[in-house]
């Protein structure tokens, strides 16, 4: 990522508008394979889209992005370009930084919405379908089905069970590790808690930090409660707690943090006060061993480095779940309910979703993974590659605490009370308890 | 009218010799001025170094290379010149319009003696001295309720509009100015709009006459300040400008802030670069500044 | 409106007053809109809403849809609020330790800068400069300059000093260590005002304390500071507001969590952001009207009575 951002760093090339001659060479191929891609995907497939296609020939639609980060924001471009050589249909993106978007996004999707905008799979998106800010997509779906796998059908639902998301990519959470300093001190990758804590233990003499950890922004420790909350409790009793249907202070939710209690001593010191890169600095110089985060992490990486980082699977701690799940995002887009141009909007979804469209974006993105089954594969890394093979392997595919959960719970309950947690950790009860009676207040049941 | 005695700082400058005095609290002053200094200073240091060098070697670290790339790359990727230009849509107007308005309420409240001056000057002084979160939710939907003719406004509504924009910064900033505006016009002697009216001037000849030209080093004054203010906010801009091409500098500097990853380096860059247009003002208009802030002032 | 109106009757020091003038129509008519024009514009964009928000407060509300969707619930906020929300008394105690602060630490430093810059000294022109800087600059680049001089592992204090304090993280220290930023920005603001101010007192009094062989202390204490007074009230209400107002750095540093919260933080946090309580952060804005109305309040009385004694 770095060093895709300082190749980009050209004048003639950053410039939003500047697209050099090669650029368009390149999109036009990658139309070519937009096409290519689309009709692989099944005879009643085709069949629908291209009457789609044919049907606007010069219509226009617009586009809510947050991807204000050069590289997204570019390969974004060449998707849309592709989009509209294909279709004829124009799109106007309207570009925001990804933090004021999501945090705009209700005042966003009531006032002036683009027609279709990016957005992310999980109760954060049934909970704008059930106000009634999103179109229903059930008619692109008939087109995309054959192209994902159920996780993501699924991922892509209201609580009404109608569609209204168009997957793109994801990625997941896992430990990741130098392979380097593994294959020196000889450390294993563990499997179960106890091999885990050894191991932690082991690194502690050796006289490295075993777990980096970093959470002044206060979502990163979240991905630590999901995948321990998984790991002891299952991923049905996960999305339950999220949803507001079990109780904070119940046996269940303790345990969670009585575990995480026992790892705390392993991991950074000051993590309150640490910014999830510097957190991944320790990793990077080998200050610390192991660091839970998402394959974003790569993005701090470069060179001989990046290709050095792996990552393993969170150990198993319940027999019962093993390693069952995982917490993998998934991003991607909706549409919005006063979508003005419904049909060109529909199309866009529909090209969205294709093999063709991930394939485009996903050349800039080396750290994601295409949803779109017929992705392809030739061109992906070696973590994208065991991206994919770890949420395929894994039953149950979480979308990270605050994608799960009402988003006013988990920015002003769970990111206080997390932190609280880290600051004092032996007060479980009183904090459960805490945390219960604020989320009675904000479900209201 | 020459005769007016503005507050400009008049007193003969006389040179002192160095004192022993004098040479500590130079001593002082300038140790001050560097620890004043030194975070300012550290950060444009930083600005200059790539982030790969800084990610690795930490920010205390003897710098590899120094390089003007963060300020080309943020020149380019926040698109400067553009958000840029969004400010001044904003900022210039809103000054006009706040001066406007408060030097009418100033006008009234310190040249009549109305039974309502009082109340109206808490009613503007007031309203600047609120926090912005607690009227920011009925604001946005007030906005989105209200039309604007599409000449006005692309989006057809006060929300995502530049003159939305304008509207809440003009009423929002209006009191000080209604303040300091009026203390100034009170040190105006009255005998200089009494001749005007004898002689049958309206108020509103005395008003844009006589009172405006003598409010000069109160309006730079005035206009440093709010320059300062409503260039360097973020908030409203973020909250009521749903279109990332047209929010002003300030807010649009988030853009440089990635999903997870964050160049802090460029950000520094891009920072220092609207930073300048600010200290700018100021340099260039610090005579003038604190010579026209009257702040009640007991001098005549 | 009335028509009789008393000519102004300062600054020259001669009341004028029962010297009534009898305003024309057309006088009256302009003088009306003059006022009319901005009452408009503040009262519909700042009052109006500010109104609103005390209503909001009384009720259940996500921000979607019209405000017909908004459930009444009484004071439930309110006690929600002072009952079961964390954040919400370290709020209230970091906000009077804001207040202290100010008072005793910035604004005093401020107006200590002032004083000795408004002595005719070589240079002065740069030193306000060099300290009024940090109010010009933007948030981003202060939040740029928090983390290079905080971070515990990669910034300047740490590295330079050896020590190894999480400036940041922990939440007994980070208060302190964004109050030195705090304070570095407010002085500069104060030190400004006071500079204005100063230029209000004649300095042959000031001289002629000095030369009665009187400390300096002593004739500061009495002669300029008493002159200082209607300042003295401007610098109070700005000082309790920026504590009050407090925001934008703690904001940035760590959206006003561990350890750093702050009412309008608080706030924020409820109302902007998705799925929004707005009722709830309604309600806390309120408090922090209640608060913020005290020092409005003694500071109009105070400079009406200015006005009225001239």
């Amino acid at each position: 990522m770095s060093d895709a951002r300082h190749s980009s760093s050209g004048p003639s090339e950053v410039s939003a508008t500047g697209v050099s001659r090669r650029k368009l060479l390149v999109t036009g191929a990658a139309g070519a394979a937009a096409a290519y891609g689309l009709s692989a995907s099944g005879a009643s497939a085709r069949g629908l889209s291209s009457s789609i296609f044919k049907s606007a020939a010069a219509g226009s639609t617009s586009f809510g992005s947050n991807a204000s980060d050069p590289v997204p924001k570019k390969a974004y471009a060449n998707v849309f370009k592709a989009f509209t050589a294909k279709t004829g249909t124009k799109v106007d993106v309207n570009t925001v930084d990804h933090n004021t978007f999501q945090e705009q996004i209700n005042s966003y999707l009531q006032g002036r919405p683009q027609d279709v905008f990016t957005w992310f799979a999980g109760y954060r998106l049934q909970f704008f379908a059930q106000k009634g800010l999103l179109t229903p997509i059930d008619d692109v779906w008939s087109t995309l089905k054959p192209q994902f796998n159920s996780a993501f059908q699924n991922a892509s639902k209201g609580a009404d069970g109608k569609f209204y998301f168009v997957p793109m990519y994801a990625y997941p959470w896992a430990l990741h590790y130098r392979k380097s300093l593994f294959a020196e001190k000889g450390y294993k990758i563990p499997k179960t808690w106890a091999q885990f804590i050894a191991l932690c233990k082991k690194m502690q003499a050796d006289g490295i930090t075993p777990i980096a950890f970093a959470d002044k922004d206060g979502w990163p420790a979240m991905g630590t409660f999901d995948i321990l909350n998984m790991r002891i409790n299952g991923y049905a009793f996960h999305i339950r707690l999220m949803a507001g249907k079990e109780p904070w202070n119940g046996a269940k939710v303790k345990a969670v943090f009585n575990t995480w209690r026992q790892i705390l001593p392993y991991t950074s010191d000051g993590a309150l006060g640490l910014t999830w890169q510097e957190g991944a600095a320790q990793l990077v110089n080998k200050e610390a061993g192991m660091y839970m985060l998402g394959t974003f992490v790569g993005q701090q990486f470069t060179g001989a480095d990046a290709k050095d980082l792996d990552f393993f699977p969170y150990p198993a701690i319940n027999p019962k779940w093993g390693q069952d799940s995982v917490d993998a995002p998934i991003d991607g887009f909706a549409m919005s309910r006063k979508a003005k141009n419904t049909k060109e909007a529909k199309q866009l979804l529909t090209f969205l979703g294709s093999a063709a469209a991930e394939n485009i974006y996903l050349k800039s993105d080396p750290n994601n993974f295409g949803a779109n089954k017929n992705v392809s594969k030739a061109r992906y890394t070696a973590t994208q590659k065991k991206s994919a093979a770890l949420v395929a392997g894994s039953k149950n595919i979480a979308q990270f605490l605050d994608r799960d959960t009402r988003p006013d719970f988990a920015s002003t309950v769970m990111i206080p009370a997390i932190q609280q947690f880290l600051n004092k950790p032996d007060d479980v009860n009183s904090l459960v308890n805490s945390i219960q009676k604020q989320k009675k207040a904000i479900f209201g049941f | 009218m020459t005769t007016v005695a503005t507050t400009e700082d008049t007193r003969p400058v006389r040179k002192r010799p160095l004192s022993v005095s004098r040479i500590i609290l130079h001593a002082f002053l300038i140790i001050t001025a560097l620890f004043w200094l030194a975070p300012v200073a550290w950060a444009v240091f930083t600005s200059f170094r790539p982030y790969a060098d800084t990610a690795k070697n930490g920010y205390v670290s003897f710098p590899n290379t120094l390089s003007l790339d963060n300020y080309r790359n943020a020149w380019s990727q926040a698109e400067i010149p553009l958000h840029f230009w969004n400010s001044m849509i904003v900022t210039l107007p809103a000054i006009v319009l706040i001066l406007f308005f408060a030097s009418m309420v100033a006008y009234v409240v310190s040249r009549f003696s109305f039974w309502f001056n009082v109340p109206l000057l808490i009613f503007f002084m007031a309203a600047n001295l609120l926090p912005p979160q607690v009227i920011i939710t009925p604001v946005y939907q007030m906005f989105l309720r209200i039309p604007l003719p599409t000449w006005l406004s692309e989006s057809g509504l006060a929300y995502d509009s530049f003159v939305g924009l304008i509207a809440i910064n003009v009423a929002f900033q209006t009191g000080f100015c209604t303040f300091v505006l009026s203390n100034y016009m009170k040190t105006l002697p009255k005998s200089l709009t009494e001749a005007a009216r004898v002689d049958g001037a309206s108020v509103t000849r005395q008003f844009f006459g006589i009172i405006m030209p003598l409010c000069k080093p109160a309006f730079a004054a005035l206009a440093v300040l709010e320059f300062t203010w409503i260039y360097n906010d973020f908030f409203w801009a973020v909250v009521l400008m749903s279109s990332g091409d047209k929010r002003p500098i300030t807010s649009s500097l988030t853009g440089l802030s990635g999903q997870y990853f964050t160049d802090n380096n460029l950000i520094a860059a891009a920072a220092v670069l609207v930073a300048l247009p600010t200290i700018l003002v100021f340099a260039l208009l610090q005579r003038q500044f604190i010579g026209g802030l009257t702040l009640g002032s007991t001098k005549e | 409106m009335t028509n009789n109106i008393a000519s102004a009757d300062r600054p020259d020091g001669t009341p004028r007053k029962g010297r009534a003038v009898r305003l024309s129509g057309r006088d009256r008519i302009a003088l009306a809109v003059m006022v009319t024009i901005p009452v408009i514009v503040v009262g519909g964009l700042v009052w109006f809403p500010t109104f609103a928000s005390i209503g909001l407060s009384f009720t259940s509300w996500d921000g979607i849809g019209g405000i017909t969707t908004a459930k009444w619930i009484g004071i439930e906020n309110y006690n929600q609020v002072a009952t079961i929300y964390p954040g919400f008394w370290p709020a209230v105690r970091h906000n009077l330790i804001w207040l202290a602060y100010l008072t005793f630490v910035a604004t005093p430093f401020g107006l200590f800068l002032a004083y000795q810059l408004d002595k005719e000294l070589r240079g002065s022109r740069v030193y306000q400069s060099i300290f009024f800087l940090p109010v010009v600059l933007s948030f981003a680049i202060i939040g740029f300059i928090v983390q290079l001089v905080y971070s515990p592992t990669q910034g300047l204090i740490n590295g330079l000093f050896g020590t190894d304090v999480d400036w940041l993280g922990d939440p007994d220290v980070n208060l302190w260590a964004v109050l030195v930023l705090v304070g570095w920005r407010h002085a500069g603001y104060i030190m400004i005002l006071y500079l204005a101010g100063l230029k209000a007192v004649d300095p042959s009094l000031r001289e002629a304390a000095a030369m009665d062989g009187a400390g300096e202390w002593h004739a500061f204490r009495t002669v300029v500071f008493p002159a200082l007074r209607p300042i003295n009230i401007v610098i109070v209400v700005v000082t309790v507001i920026e504590a009050l107002r407090a925001f934008d750095i703690v904001f940035i540093v760590n959206k006003g969590r561990n350890g750093l919260e702050l009412l309008s933080i608080l706030v924020t946090n409820n109302i902007i952001g998705e799925a929004s309580r707005v009722g709830y952060g309604s309600s806390i804005a309120v408090i922090l009207i209640v608060f913020s109305i005290i020092p409005i309040i003694v500071f109009v009385w105070n400079s009406f009575k200015e006005t009225e004694k001239a």
